[in-house]
């Protein structure tokens, strides 16, 4: 059987069970619900301050209307940060490398911004299309380019997520097996090897996050210009 | 002091005497309610030892992580016992 460097993205099943329906389950279980108490557990205490304080970030620039979409947003970002996270650990597997899961979630809400500026003020949703001071002569060019940019977008959300998991988990990967055949040979470049290794990890978990909020982020945008 | 007789559904398993664990088995509820009846009783439990206490520290959290590294290396043994030190030779 040929052994490549991607089969660590086959979704995985055991007994007829893909492994990915408890790995997007997971994160369901670390977050208890908050019960109503003065003071939680220290577990509960911690993550409501980060996702009051997330919270409270991502609905400055919206207005009132746009903060209907609080609970979406925040519970995507923390699904999204804790799947990331998970997926660092060893042997486990991490949805979001998935094209099919970021763009099941890029997409539809996308598509809802959209819908939601068309409908509700579709002189000013169209109006994006065109900024302002631009030259007369560019204005036909300028409405194509900005049409093709819109509908772009659902499609770079998702590749953006996937591309930048995929490829940290394959560097990561790649590099760890520099450092095992390096090992024996030339042990100086190997645990220089080891050392980069562990930046990159470090890389990767900054990346895990910082990910999510970019995904969160830019769909808030999106928002922004539409609600 | 012989215990007082309890009835052998309402004994939890650490209880149950060897011989009589195929009847013990016998008087679960295995409908999916019940299931989920268990799965909830099994998580509340751990909840409230490790993470719902006052001085609640790391360990409840990396014990969970834990089991679920395990898991996980136990499920992909199949796909992992292909793979080679050198992918290419």
């Amino acid at each position: 059987m040929m052994v490549s460097f991607f089969d660590q993205f086959a979704s995985p099943s055991y007994l007829g069970i893909p492994n990915i329906a408890v790995a997007i389950a997971l994160p369901w279980v670390l977050y208890p619900t908050p019960p109503a108490r003065w003071i939680n557990n220290r577990l509960i205490t911690i993550q409501g301050w980060f996702i009051n304080r997330f919270t409270n970030q991502l609905m400055l620039p919206l207005n009132v209307g746009g903060h209907k979409w609080a609970l979406l947003l925040a519970s995507l970002m923390i699904f999204l940060i804790t799947i990331n996270m998970l997926g660092l650990l060893p042997y486990t597997f991490t949805p979001t490398t998935q094209l099919s899961l970021n763009m099941g979630f890029a997409v539809p809400l996308w598509l809802a911004t959209v819908i939601i500026g068309m409908r509700n003020q579709p002189t000013i949703a169209l109006g994006h299309l065109l900024p302002e001071g631009t030259p007369i002569p560019l204005i036909p060019v300028l409405i194509i380019i900005e049409t093709i940019s819109l509908l772009i977008r659902p499609l770079a959300l998702g590749v953006r997520l996937t591309a930048n998991l995929t490829a940290g988990h394959l560097l990561i990967q790649l590099i760890a097996t520099a450092v095992f055949v390096l090992l024996p040979m030339m042990p100086t470049v190997a645990i220089l090897t080891a050392a980069v290794l562990f930046l990159l990890t470090l890389l990767e978990v900054a990346v895990a996050m910082i990910q999510a909020y970019v995904f969160v982020l830019l769909l808030s945008l999106y928002l922004q210009e539409n609600v | 002091m012989a215990d007082k007789p309890v009835a052998l559904a309402q004994k939890r398993l650490m209880d149950v005497k060897l011989g009589q664990l195929p009847s013990w088995f016998g008087t679960r509820d295995f409908t999916p309610n019940g299931l989920l009846g268990s799965v909830r009783g099994g998580y509340e439990r751990y909840y409230n030892k490790y993470i719902n206490v006052k001085k609640g520290g790391i360990g409840g959290v990396a014990m969970f992580l834990a089991g679920y590294i395990a898991l996980s290396y136990l499920w992909e043994y199949d796909h992992i016992k292909h793979d080679r030190w050198r992918k290419y030779h």
